[in-house]
């Protein structure tokens, strides 16, 4: 056990990170914090790229520093997903403000409680 | 000619950013540009396909970057076929779309944008290139579920956006197993490199990859339990959104469930994992059964019309688990099928809409007096779905059977034929409505425009609209093609043989 924890810890905290972002996505009652908690989520996975691209000693890939290398595609994965993260942050926010402004409130159920009047 | 796959994915990007900046100088010319990009769209993936169905797939490499490093687009029979379909399914609701609306110049830009989305997934040959364009077509789905604009659709849309991405960033989750196991991201590639890694198709690594990867795609399908986004998305969409949504983005991602099966993982994988055959056949029964009672158990038609896609994408999950040749062929017809189907049963409910004011089963009743046309497709196209031959829902279920029978898979064959029936006891009940019963009193009299709004739906934010020539030329020319391609679609299985022979092979 404390073996996987020196030895792999890395992985553990980023699959922490996934039960966190999902208990604050089905947890929370408010709609923001949910967005967060969807955030965190895409986090973890992005550090589990991360971490796997890791070589024990190894030195940045460029043709001038000494091998082992370690993986840059993981590296521009990730980026390109982190984009693809604050896209869906943005348009998560976006409709959280329509929301907003229909029902006057970003807690889930009083939305329910607005919709259950009309 | 030879750039044409990469054409194909970056045309509808160009017109959006056209119909963007147009919008800047004179509004609603939006429509104008979504129209003839469609059509070069449609022109140009049809020119593909037709070289798609031989002996070699078309391939292409972006950029210079030879596979297995570079990205490179993959087009076989399956990925034409589909290519072919986004284009025409997408000309098609524009047509319905011209009066219906929406008519901003930034709905069309996105639509454009959706369509990149669902060409990029149906063509590449690369698994995070398919990722990246999941990600496009949840992102732009999202925008046009909130396109309409009552706070409903705004709600169902972040819902949408919240159970997508994490079916999404499972799929990620998924590819970066399968990095891990073989560094590499090539679906070809992959095929060779995952059978060589230390403990073969059993080892840990490759069966997380493959189970993370399948329950992302089952979120995007939406395969009951993972449907719960599907309903209130299609049901608070525009009703062109709608229509292209219930048409495209599952039917798509349903491909790419296919595409990683077979490309990535192959038949020898499910062959070694029982298991994961065990939990695409439970899934599919699940499906398919529970599915069609929460569809009976709709008031609302287009909810109803959300769940019998739940049901109905059972069955194309269930053809996958079966994995031989007449059940994928199946899989490839009723896919097609459903998207013609469903997509034309979706536009002719916001017809009837717009010209009775009715939405629910039971303000259908009598329909057929007040409005023949809708009335007509409707029940064409229900029974069409039910599976009455000659239509192409009848082609797909009869190669689905076929195939569970050849692969002796008894539970999943019963279930099949029982939806049969599952199916039309949903539709039966809108059919009995719309021909046999007398429309109730109160909703004769009741103004058309105040109907929608109590009953809390959106429409497309510009209110009711007289019904036009286009749109019932849509809703007609739908109905025509589900009977037509039934006709057609034996032969099409016998032209997608080499096709479908390769990816089992």
């Amino acid at each position: 056990m404390i073996e996987l924890l020196t030895t792999r810890g890395y992985y553990l905290v980023s699959f922490l990170l996934l039960g966190v972002g999902t208990y604050m996505m089905i947890g929370n009652e408010n709609l923001v914090k949910k967005v967060i908690g969807m955030n965190i989520f895409q986090t973890g996975i992005f550090l589990f790229f991360i971490v796997a691209a890791f070589v024990e000693g190894g030195s940045p890939p460029l043709l001038s520093a000494p091998a082992p290398y370690v993986s840059p595609l993981p590296h521009v994965l990730i980026l390109t997903a982190i984009v693809v993260g604050v896209s869906l942050t943005a348009v998560a926010l976006g409709l959280i403000v329509r929301i907003y402004s229909e029902y006057g409130s970003l807690d889930e159920a009083s939305i329910q409680k607005v919709i259950a009047d009309e | 000619m030879n750039e044409l796959p990469a054409l194909l994915v970056a045309l509808p990007i160009f017109g959006s950013i056209v119909a963007l900046l147009l919008g800047l100088v004179r509004a609603r010319t939006g429509w104008l540009v979504a129209v003839l990009t469609s059509i070069v769209q449609v022109v140009a993936a049809a020119t593909l396909a037709s070289r798609a169905f031989g002996e070699e797939p078309v391939r292409y490499v972006v950029g210079g970057f030879t596979a297995p490093f570079g990205i490179e687009l993959v087009v076989d029979g399956i990925s034409g076929t589909m290519a072919v379909l986004v284009a025409v399914v997408a000309l098609g609701v524009l047509g319905y779309a011209r009066s219906a609306g929406p008519r901003s110049n930034a709905f069309y830009a996105t639509y454009l944008l959706l369509i990149t989305g669902l060409t990029g997934m149906s063509i590449t040959g690369d698994v995070f290139n398919m990722y990246v364009f999941l990600e496009i077509t949840g992102l732009t789905a999202y925008a046009l579920v909130a396109s309409g604009d009552s706070g409903r659709s705004a709600l169902a849309a972040l819902k949408y956006l919240l159970v997508g991405t994490v079916g999404a960033s499972l799929f990620l989750l998924g590819i970066g197993y399968a990095f891990v196991a073989t560094g590499t991201l090539n679906m070809a590639d992959l095929s060779t490199q995952l059978a060589a890694v230390e403990g073969g198709y059993t080892a840990p690594l490759v069966q997380a990859s493959f189970g993370l990867l399948v329950v992302g795609l089952f979120v995007k399908i939406a395969v009951f339990p993972l449907h719960t986004w599907q309903p209130s998305a299609y049901a608070g969409a525009p009703d062109s959104v709608s229509a292209l949504i219930s048409a495209l983005v599952s039917t798509v991602a349903a491909y790419a469930l296919l595409r990683i099966v077979f490309s990535v993982f192959t038949v020898e994988f499910l062959v070694a994992n029982q298991f994961a055959r065990t939990v695409l056949i439970i899934g599919a029964i699940v499906s398919i059964v529970l599915g069609s009672v929460l569809a009976v158990s709709q008031d609302e038609i287009k909810r109803m019309l959300a769940y019998s896609s739940v049901s109905q994408f059972g069955l194309v999950v269930g053809a996958i688990a079966i994995a031989n040749g007449a059940a994928l062929t199946g899989a490839v017809i009723h896919l097609v099928g459903h998207a013609i189907m469903k997509g034309g049963l979706f536009l002719t409910t916001g017809l009837i809409a717009n010209a009775t004011g009715a939405r629910t089963v039971d303000e259908y009743a009598g329909l057929a007096d007040r409005l023949p046309v809708g009335a007509r497709v409707f029940g064409v196209l229900a029974l069409a779905m039910v599976g009455v031959p000659p239509a192409v829902g009848f082609v797909g279920k009869w190669y689905v059977v076929l195939g569970a029978v050849r692969a002796e898979s008894w539970p999943l064959a019963v279930v099949i034929l029982a939806s049969t029936l599952l199916t039309l006891a949903y539709f039966a009940r809108v059919i009995e409505r719309i021909y046999f019963r007398e429309p109730a009193a109160d909703s004769m009299t009741v103004e058309t425009a105040d109907t929608p709004a109590a009953s809390g739906i959106a429409t497309d934010g510009t209110g009711l609209v007289p019904v036009t020539v286009g749109m019932r030329a849509t809703v007609v020319a739908a109905a025509i093609l589900a009977i037509g391609l039934g006709v057609g679609a034996f032969e099409y299985g016998q032209l997608l043989e080499p096709t479908i022979e390769r990816l089992l092979a």
